[in-house]
């Protein structure tokens, strides 16, 4: 009953919010908006008892995703209404889109009927069951290759940003700590050996 | 979390009993809050104190408690901080603008729901209880960013930009120590993480992990933007950083939350590498001894020495040049995390150390 009502509170907010992000006329409010839409689809995920999956969703998207994300959009000083110019002929387009994907998941739900799950009856929870500790172990023993080799893959593909964006800008100094800390006093100072004369 | 049984039947009496255990946990939520604030407070007047003792002053000593020199600056603060009138500049993001100061305070708080501060005292014991940590602490920067970017100055938004990307690249560290905590004690839940320390000062993991101490120490420090990880608000060069238009209590909650998570950052060390609340003289003095049962007070007074340590790197060091915390961060701790997970990883696996092979 009470989950419930938390249920739909939160769905509420989730559908608000995800209007907002594709209505706000600020790209800021609507990175802020997405924020929130995370934020609730987490909650919500808790309230499915899959508080691991909920609380890397805050990790991930939220507290790195669209930190980054904000970042960039707070830089680039986009025109919005530029880009809205025009935007209304392509109605059609959104039509399809929106209506393929409104069959994909009705087709999964009710054709499907989410792979055999019943919607209604969830499998009761053994007492003690813990969704961090059950999700370890799959990924720790059944899926320990499919996990490191998509870790593999990321670490690829991080490495390959990082490659593609290094340029090397002639004329800079930067600073090299190794060798700062190598340097010596004779390196630097030359100590000259004179003998005092006399004084005319 | 704490079964006073008064309040609890007094609360059980008040209305119908089905809502006396939530409002149990809201009494105990603004009890933990309260001294929270308190110890914030103090933190603040130590703060200054101890800085000035150490550079030969005497701080604060007008303002008189308890005929205590000095011992009623924080609440002059208060109220001096209250009266101020809170400004908007006219060109900023109103909403944004004053959204920012909760956003910074509310996960600094949040993260106290799984701190664990007694055997079985805590207000959500869960299993995730580090990830939920890490989740919340990654929550702060939005706050930072937000407050620098509404206020539409340049200074604000030049200091938002430094304490993020610092904030995202310590935060890498941080987690990757905590991945070496997790290691050694088999498990996320924080209640567990300070058990799986049992049996003296030396099995405690400060001693078996201290590369992880350090590297998370330091991270601790920079995720917090103090000294000498200040850029965010460096005085001499943007003025005050990304909270330099806020005033009043607007301010104070920038201010509030900073010293939260300095105190948090240091409870969680203790949690962390310290044995929490087990006693550092168990196994010396006799069993039976109240000094030698866990309990909250060495929680706390092993949370103050942290907290010291913090005052103490802000007296001592200049602030750090912009590259040169990145390099700290992504060349230096990120490194010496990667190696002493291998070690530990490999003394785990040899039965070397104090930890059980988890099965």
């Amino acid at each position: 009953m009470f989950a419930t009502i938390l249920f739909f509170a939160f769905a509420a907010v989730l559908l608000g919010s995800a209007l907002g992000v594709i209505l706000s006329r600020n790209p800021v409010h609507s990175a802020m908006l997405l924020v929130l839409c995370f934020f609730n689809s987490a909650v919500i995920w808790l309230l499915l008892n899959a508080e691991f999956l909920g609380i890397v969703l805050v990790l991930v998207y939220v507290g790195a995703v669209m930190v980054l994300f904000l970042f960039v959009v707070m830089m680039l000083d986009i025109n919005v209404e530029e880009l809205r110019k025009g935007i209304a002929g392509y109605w059609p387009v959104a039509l399809a889109v929106a209506g393929f994907v409104v069959f994909a998941i009705l087709n999964v739900i009710v054709v499907r009927h989410l792979g055999g799950v019943a919607l209604r009856t969830a499998p009761a929870l053994p007492a003690g069951y813990s969704n961090t500790h059950v999700l370890g172990v799959a990924l720790f023993t059944r899926y320990a290759y499919p996990a490191q080799i998509a870790a593999v893959i990321l670490l690829v593909a991080s490495v390959a940003a990082i490659v593609l964006t290094l340029r090397r800008r002639p004329g800079l100094k930067p600073q090299d700590v190794a060798e700062q800390v190598r340097v010596r006093a004779k390196d630097r100072v030359r100590i000259v050996r004179m003998n005092a004369e006399k004084r005319q | 979390m704490w079964a006073w049984e008064p309040l609890r039947i007094w609360l059980a009496g008040l209305i119908t009993p089905y809502f006396a255990a939530p409002l149990l946990t809201a009494v105990q939520i603004l009890m933990v809050m309260v001294a929270l604030i308190l110890v914030m407070a103090f933190y603040t007047l130590a703060e200054r104190k101890i800085i000035g003792w150490m550079q030969s002053r005497r701080g604060p000593n007008r303002v008189n408690l308890f005929w205590v020199p000095g011992l009623g600056q924080p609440f002059a603060d208060v109220v001096k901080l209250l009266f101020k009138e809170i400004l908007i500049p006219a060109d900023a993001n109103k909403v944004l603008f004053r959204l920012a100061p909760f956003l910074t305070m509310i996960p600094a708080l949040a993260i106290w729901a799984v701190m664990p501060f007694a055997p079985e005292k805590a207000f959500a014991n869960i299993d995730a209880g580090l990830l939920y940590i890490l989740a919340m602490t990654s929550l702060g920067v939005y706050g930072v960013i937000l407050a620098g970017w509404s206020a539409n100055s340049k200074y604000a938004f030049l200091g938002a930009m430094r304490s993020a990307a610092q904030i995202v690249a310590y935060e890498i560290a941080m987690g990757f120590a905590m991945v070496g905590v997790l290691m050694a004690a088999g498990s996320l839940n924080m209640g567990r993480i300070v058990e799986a320390q049992h049996g003296g000062f030396l099995s405690w993991n400060w001693f078996w992990l201290f590369p992880l101490l350090v590297v998370y120490y330091i991270s601790g420090v920079a995720e917090t933007n103090r000294a000498p990880f200040d850029v965010a608000e460096g005085e001499s060069e943007i003025v005050a950083g990304f909270h330099v238009d806020y005033s009043g209590m607007a301010f104070a909650l920038f201010f509030i939350a900073e010293y939260v998570n300095m105190i948090l950052i240091s409870a969680l060390t203790v949690v962390f590498f310290f044995g929490g609340w087990l006693s550092p003289l168990d196994g010396i003095a006799p069993a039976s001894s109240l000094i030698a049962q866990p309990s909250f007070f060495w929680f706390g007074l092993k949370t103050l020495v942290p907290m010291f340590g913090f005052l103490w790197l802000r007296a001592t060091f200049p602030r750090y040049r912009y590259d040169q915390i990145m390099r700290l961060g992504w060349k230096a701790l990120i490194p010496v995390t990667l190696v002493w997970l291998l070690v530990e990883g490999a003394l785990i696996y040899c039965h070397v150390g104090p930890w059980k092979v988890h099965s």
